[in-house]
């Protein structure tokens, strides 16, 4: 009885969370006319594929929209701001776990909460500063300001994950001979070569669900990443192309997920400070 | 006897570590300290988007919008929508945390499932149940409407009242598989003994649940809400995507208003002064992070 | 009060056997050591008379109840203490000990009292308003066993309660657990890799290995008369020494063995007694302060490298230098003979 319940349950938990992706995946193969069916008519079932299912709304997001287009903007950005954030995160991070000492961990934390500062606070003076700078409307904006998400919560990252890497390696290295410096070079990045992989991760991750500092800083449609892109502008007047819609929601959603999936636990003891073992 | 090597620059760490430290903290103090420094000088400023001005307009735009009633029902909407789904959310995620730390067939895929609302983008979320809300062919009214539940309409998001639960079943939705494997991490950091201890005890599964696991997990829970509501106060792509703050500004968020008027309006001083609105959120946020940091760190749990 | 049967206990993990077919008689009111090293079984053993695993064949009996099916642990009588003791770490000590008394409904007046009783009894009652956090290993540990003591169990099991402990407080600890058994004398399961601490305590022990019963016996049969060299070299502190001693009135493929502190120099010995005499070719002498350990190799043998141990008391002053060879003997009542195949104990 007790696992009938239990099944039962998990079945809504995962129907819950489901259905949208599975209505997104009905809705990108639908023939139009399956699809543009008021909901009053109980007659027809939405759920399913009364008519066969068509491939012409991906035809038409791949080859009559700037689908394409935004995703090579956004892999620009993602390969752009992912490199920042390794040079510039990792190198921070090792710095606060092995090289400055108790007050390190304290900075760490205080640079952890810069992550909690939001966009829709600092897009206001953002978007001054990108006029200034005369960036506005271009991927060099967001190539700008994305690193000031990833770069606070990769350092901290980086920084515990370092805590469970022993570093008797390291003091090894310096008796044998290295001096810091070598050591730093030669031997601690085979040691967190994970940990630079999750910073990858995480950046790409953030780039791809990112929207408001796009919305803002974006207005020319072939500029957009997808984030941006496929909600605002796959519109025709006022009518949006819905199969299209959701094919490109798709195809963004899935490997998104499954990255996701493997490294959730790395962002978890991310997020918890550590207070969870992974 | 040959003189020991001299310490290099290569060996002071001090110095190391200064510099493998110094783009970090550059980019955080001159692209967020700055800019959030800035973000609450705007709001006493006239600054505008088109010319770069900045003049001092003291407490004006905080006067301006607190008789504004499109803010107050902004700023009413802020907490109702993270209050609702938080709580919303705490609920469910404690339910599935319960039922995913059990083994069952499917599991792997059914957590995969589960983590989809959180994977996939705000915004592309947010379109998707923008369809799914859709006043025409919305498939939740289908649903309803089949099983015998539903007897009218509901205009989801053409409606005040509805447009707002949309918006709180959406937050809820896309949050809860963060909070639920936050959760399930907490319950496996228990540690096994203590859990056996109470069954040997005598504790029943609700008095474990309630008396020993759940205090437990009291810290784990507590990131798990603070970071739903930073997610959920601060952000502005489900709502601008559902509603865009309609129907007629009876749903805008703080995030979207001042979207709506520093950004689209070019009013940068108002847009701040509405933004700043959102520090409340964000110091009670903070102050429970460094209250739970300080009690892992002083091993309050063991 | 109860004895507990065990007969042809089964426990296995996919391909592992962590329990390879146990049969025991625990004798109501004994005091029971499972000895073995890590993965012997015997932790899993306890674990399956608490109800925390299930059997994945054969029988336990708890006094006239048999509950190897679906009984769960609360309903077995038993109470169990853990080796991280495992207390509540958000409920003072007084609720750490009320909580089993608080599960079976005991009316909150009941409760008090017995809580303050067993309190008492382990001398913690100054402690009854602390948290976990603020007590010594050994304080907690007091606490664990009190927790335990309410539930007026049939059976006490406990899980290595010691190894936590710094090592001079064990010393004490093992008095203070065994008087206190002594005194409630409730059967008592106890599992330890100590050996040490089970010849202590026990009144019999069981040691174990792969799942298995090597021999269940009292702390003297268990060292004089042991049942394989497993056994031989498991109990003892240095272990038994085993050499193939060359000696032709010896059946083939048959190892000697004694124990290091009946191997002496040989003029210590008198002169009516029967010996069996080595040359030791002495390696190095360890000064240990009430004992020397003196390593060295005996020639003959069938493995002349093997390292033999003797273990002088300070009161034999004989000097031994090292790098000699030296007379030594071993009574011939104190040597025992081993099948070098099976290990098996030859009685000729």
């Amino acid at each position: 009885m007790k696992r009938v319940a239990l099944y039962a349950a998990a079945l809504g938990f995962v129907v819950f969370a489901g259905f949208p992706f599975y209505w997104m995946l009905v809705t990108s193969f639908k023939q139009n006319r399956d699809l543009y069916v008021g909901a009053s008519d109980l007659s027809h079932i939405p759920w399913i594929f009364n008519d066969p299912p068509t491939l012409e709304h991906v035809k038409l997001l791949l080859g009559q929209t700037d689908f394409p287009r935004w995703v090579l903007n956004t892999l620009v950005v993602v390969v752009a701001v992912a490199v920042i954030t390794v040079a510039v995160a990792v190198p921070a991070g090792y710095s606060l776990a092995r090289l400055v000492g108790r007050w390190g961990e304290r900075m760490g934390m205080g640079i952890f909460f810069t992550y909690l500062i939001p966009p829709t606070l600092l897009f206001v003076p953002f978007s001054r500063l990108i006029s200034l700078l005369g960036l506005q409307d271009s991927l060099g904006a967001l190539i700008l300001i994305y690193p000031t998400m990833t770069i606070p919560f990769c350092t901290w990252l980086v920084m515990g994950f370092l805590r469970s890497v022993p570093w008797e390696i390291e003091e090894q290295a310096m008796i044998d001979g290295y001096s810091r410096l070598a050591v730093i070079l030669k031997v601690a990045p085979r040691l967190i070569v994970p940990g630079i992989l999750t910073v990858v991760v995480f950046s790409f991750t953030l780039v791809l669900q990112e929207f408001v500092y796009a919305l803002t800083f974006i207005s020319s449609v072939n500029k957009m990443t997808v984030s941006l892109g496929v909600p605002i502008a796959l519109v025709r007047g006022d009518v949006y192309h819905w199969g299209a819609l959701m094919a490109a929601a798709l195809f963004t959603s899935i490997p998104l997920a499954i990255i996701y999936n493997a490294f959730i636990d790395r962002f978890i003891q991310g997020f918890t400070m550590g207070a969870v073992k992974g | 006897m040959t003189l020991p090597p001299r310490r290099t620059f290569a060996d002071r760490e001090e110095v190391l570590g200064a510099v493998m430290l110094a783009p970090a903290l550059a980019y955080v103090i001159l692209l967020v300290g700055v800019p959030f420094v800035f973000a609450i000088l705007l709001g006493f400023s006239n600054a505008t988007a088109g010319s770069l001005s900045f003049g001092w307009a003291g407490l004006h735009n905080y006067r301006a919008i607190l008789d504004d009633p499109i803010f107050l029902r902004a700023l009413r909407n802020s907490v109702i929508v993270t209050v609702g789904s938080q709580v919303l959310v705490v609920i469910l995620a404690t339910a599935a945390a319960q039922v995913f730390r059990a083994a069952f067939h499917g599991k792997r895929f059914a957590r995969f499932v589960l983590l989809l609302p959180w994977a996939v983008p705000v915004s592309l979320a947010a379109i998707a149940w923008t369809w799914i809300f859709d006043s025409t062919f919305s498939v939740i009214n289908w649903t309803l409407k089949a099983v015998g539940l539903l007897h009218g309409w509901l205009y989801w998001l053409g409606d005040p009242a509805l447009a707002l639960l949309a918006i709180i079943i959406v937050q809820a939705w896309r949050i809860f598989p963060f909070a639920t494997v936050i959760v399930l991490a907490g319950l496996s950091s228990i540690p096994q003994e203590i859990v056996e201890a109470a069954i040997v005890d005598g504790a029943g599964f609700w008095r474990r649940l309630l008396v020993v696991e759940l205090p437990l997990l009291m810290p784990v829970v507590a990131v798990a809400v603070l970071f739903g509501v930073v997610y959920t106060a601060t952000d502005l792509g489900v709502v601008y995507i559902l509603t865009g703050g309609g129907p007629a500004n009876t749903t805008h968020v703080l995030p979207t208003l001042a979207f709506q008027r520093g950004i689209l309006g070019a009013d940068l001083g108002q847009g701040a002064a509405i933004a700043v609105f959102l520090l409340p959120f964000l110091i009670v946020v903070a102050i429970g992070m460094l209250r739970l940091a300080h009690r892992t760190e002083v091993g309050g749990a063991q | 009060m109860a004895g507990i049967e065990i007969r042809s206990l089964r426990k296995h993990f996919g391909d592992l056997h962590a329990v390879d077919g146990v049969d025991l008689s625990i004798r109501d009111g004994e005091f029971l050591v499972l000895l073995g090293s890590s993965g012997s079984g015997k932790t899993t053993l306890l674990r399956m008379i608490a109800g925390l695993e299930r059997p994945t064949s054969g029988e336990i009996h708890i006094g006239d109840q048999r509950v190897d099916g679906d009984v769960p642990p609360r309903a077995r009588g038993i109470a169990m203490v853990f080796q991280s003791y495992a207390l509540y770490p958000h409920r003072t000590v007084f609720q750490n000990i009320a909580f089993p008394l608080e599960a079976s409904r005991t009316p909150r007046k009941q409760i008090e009292e017995k809580v303050r009783w067993a309190a008492e009894l382990f001398s913690i009652t100054r402690y009854l308003d602390r948290y976990p956090r603020q007590l010594s290993g050994g304080e907690r540990q007091r606490v664990a066993l009190c927790r335990a003591l309410v539930r007026d169990p049939k059976v006490f099991l406990l899980d290595e309660p010691l190894a936590n402990l710094d090592a001079k407080l064990r010393n004490t600890a093992r008095d203070d657990l065994k008087r206190f058994q002594r005194q409630i004398q409730t059967t008592t399961v106890y599992v330890t890799h100590d050996q040490v601490e089970a010849m202590g305590l026990g009144d019999r022990i069981v040691v174990m290995e792969h799942g298995k019963v090597r021999q269940v016996g009292t702390p003297q049969e268990v060292y004089e008369d042991p049942v394989d060299t497993f056994v031989a070299t498991f109990v003892g502190q240095p272990p038994m020494n085993l050499l193939d001693a060359g000696d032709p009135s010896l059946p083939p493929r048959t190892l000697t063995g004694f124990r290091p502190e009946h191997f002496l120099p040989q003029s210590v010995f008198g002169a009516g007694e029967d010996l069996r005499t080595f040359r030791f070719a002495v390696r190095r002498v360890e000064y240990l302060g009430s004992d020397r350990y003196v390593y060295g190799s005996v020639a003959g043998t069938g493995a002349p490298d093997a390292t033999i141990i003797a273990k002088l008391p300070a009161t034999i002053a004989l000097v031994i230098p090292e790098g000699e060879t030296h007379d030594f003997a071993v009574p011939r009542r104190a040597l025992r003979y081993f099948d070098a195949t099976t290990g098996l104990r030859r009685t000729a």
